[in-house]
């Protein structure tokens, strides 16, 4: 393989990547529970797409092997066990009451980013020159704007999205990492994620069952109304 | 010398000849996508011809600015032009007279004076433009700057003839995920200065909804025709900005002969008219956002170009 050639596939993994990030800052802003879905299934795939383009660059059937998984298991089997679990009312809601203001979210977003920079460099150059691309970084940074989605989020299923963003940006940064891992943790990893997604596609149903709604946030006191002062006042 | 001092003028011949056909195309493909006629491509010359032939009237309770603003409404782009590469992928006469920082702040000068004309004549709706547009343009304005220094950084100048060759030599740095994403981030801000549609709807006739349209409400005859003139003209400098600069450098002439150059006029007439389709695109299957959803929208637009500017300056 020619050196142009190993750029030119070096700048797509990293565009990739970068989009990859982008799709991260859409989950953390994006308002209804579709567009969020979408994006995650955008994501996938641009994951699935990194992991082809270091397989091709580094000649590793294993990551081919991985492109595949993701790009069976995330994009088509994610939605269609979620569509299968939880309610349908659910994809058209729109979230309202978000903990902070979009842009306020953003704005720390970013600079949640910023900071995985500072930790996913060393890292990066800790494990080998061969993980020089921008994957640990911006995996890292996936990784903590799912989590900030989990702490932002009141709707139980972007929180599920947060979440499996989560396991996205680790997947990103383990690609670059460990490029021969075994097909048999892979594989765990991946199934692993699906029964994730089942059991809080089941969690939804209930809650929705339950207490009519999904919004997640408003479930935050164990008894309406009275009970809590009584409880305070026992304590006091 | 002197002919590059006469290709430079030959620039400011084509922005200023060829901007209101490019809003006439935009306007006519737009209404063809509505399965409407819509007028000739050429209706906003007629228009523009129509207006210089009436009366002028202005208030009298209004101040010179409300009077000189048209003029460096009008003048503001021809100055951006004589700076960015219009037709040349050489450096002309004025190239280093400014960078693109320069030619954002001449950009932005004309908005300035057309914010406090607005304001002058005291027309209500006048005002409430100006303010609209103010919030635009200062959500609008990091993102320029984000992009314009992450550019610089790629190529170690501000000079826009300098920075266009970066991103195709070679070939595979288009892929660069700085050069995509500043793209993306560029198109919201096109969509967002030249008031289309996802931010302000350049059709509508609601004085209430309207941003960019109601800061010339009160102004009539030539005046009018100066700023609407200058209006398509900072439109089309800025695709050119967009088009010969960051996406596709592609069509310039690069040999200093007068066939060259007078070839490169309909090379880049024809990628204004392709990237004309893109918007488009964008335009008839968006709707109008909210005021308040603009902030969210540029909100967008920011951290698309902080994204570019990590995946360049945190390059391992």
């Amino acid at each position: 393989m020619s050196d142009a050639t190993k750029y030119l596939l070096d700048n797509l993994n990293a565009l990739a990547a970068g989009l990859f990030l982008l799709t991260g800052f859409g989950i953390v802003a994006m308002r209804q529970a579709r567009g969020c879905l979408n994006l995650f299934i955008a994501q996938s795939l641009l994951l699935a797409a990194s992991a082809a383009l270091l397989g091709l660059r580094y000649d590793s059937a294993h990551l081919y092997g991985v492109a595949l998984v993701n790009l069976i298991s995330k994009p088509i089997v994610v939605p269609w066990l979620l569509r299968r679990t939880s309610p349908a009312g659910i994809y058209t809601r729109r979230e309202i009451d978000q903990v902070l203001n979009i842009p306020t979210a953003l704005l720390i977003a970013m600079a949640l980013a910023v900071g995985a920079y500072f930790v996913g460099i060393p890292l990066a150059k800790a494990v080998g020159p061969d993980a020089r691309g921008p994957n640990v970084s911006i995996g890292i940074a996936v990784l903590l704007l799912g989590a900030f989605t989990l702490t932002v989020r009141r709707e139980a299923l972007s929180l599920l999205i947060g979440l499996l963003a989560m396991e996205n940006g680790a997947f990103l940064a383990g690609i670059a990492i460990a490029r021969d891992l075994g097909m048999l943790v892979e594989l765990a990893i991946a199934t692993d994620g699906l029964i994730i997604v089942f059991i809080m596609g089941v969690l939804v149903r209930a809650v929705q069952k339950q207490v009519g709604t999904t919004a997640i946030g408003d479930l935050a006191s164990l008894k309406e109304g009275a009970a809590e002062p009584a409880a305070d006042e026992a304590l006091s | 010398m002197a002919e590059r001092i006469l290709f430079n003028l030959l620039q400011v011949a084509v922005v200023l000849i060829f901007a209101p056909l490019a809003s006439g195309v935009l306007s006519r493909l737009k209404e063809l996508v509505q399965s409407k006629r819509g007028p000739s491509i050429f209706q906003p010359y007629r228009d523009l011809w129509k207006l210089f032939h009436k009366d002028e009237i202005v208030s009298e309770d209004s101040s010179w600015i409300f009077r000189f603003t048209p003029y460096i409404v009008f003048v503001t782009p021809i100055f951006v032009a004589l700076l960015i590469p219009v037709l040349t992928s050489y450096p002309l006469f004025f190239a280093f007279m400014g960078d693109m920082l320069g030619g954002g702040f001449v950009l932005a000068l004309g908005g300035f004076f057309a914010t406090l004309a607005a304001v002058d004549t005291a027309n209500p709706y006048g005002p409430v433009g100006a303010s609209r547009t103010r919030m635009v343009g200062f959500l609008a304005e990091p993102v320029f700057m984000i992009v314009f220094f992450t550019v610089s950084f790629v190529a170690g100048s501000t000079i826009p003839y300098i920075v266009q060759k970066k991103w195709v030599t070679p070939l595979a740095n288009f892929f660069a995920p700085s050069h995509v994403l500043l793209v993306l981030a560029f198109i919201m801000l096109i969509l967002a200065e030249g008031g289309r549609i996802p931010v302000d709807n350049p059709t509508g006739h609601f004085e209430l909804a309207m941003i960019d349209e109601s800061k010339s409400l009160e102004y009539s005859g030539r005046g009018f025709a100066l700023v609407k003139w200058g209006g398509q003209m900072k439109f089309f400098v800025l695709l050119c900005i967009f088009l010969n600069v960051l996406v596709t450098p592609w069509g310039l002439a690069a040999g200093q002969s007068y066939g060259a150059v007078l070839l490169a006029i309909p090379l880049v007439l024809f990628k204004v008219f392709c990237f004309l389709l893109v918007l488009v695109v964008i335009e008839s299957s968006l709707s109008k956002l909210r005021l308040f959803r603009i902030a969210e929208f540029l909100g967008a637009a920011f951290i698309t170009s902080v994204a570019a500017m990590m995946t360049q300056i945190f390059l391992p």
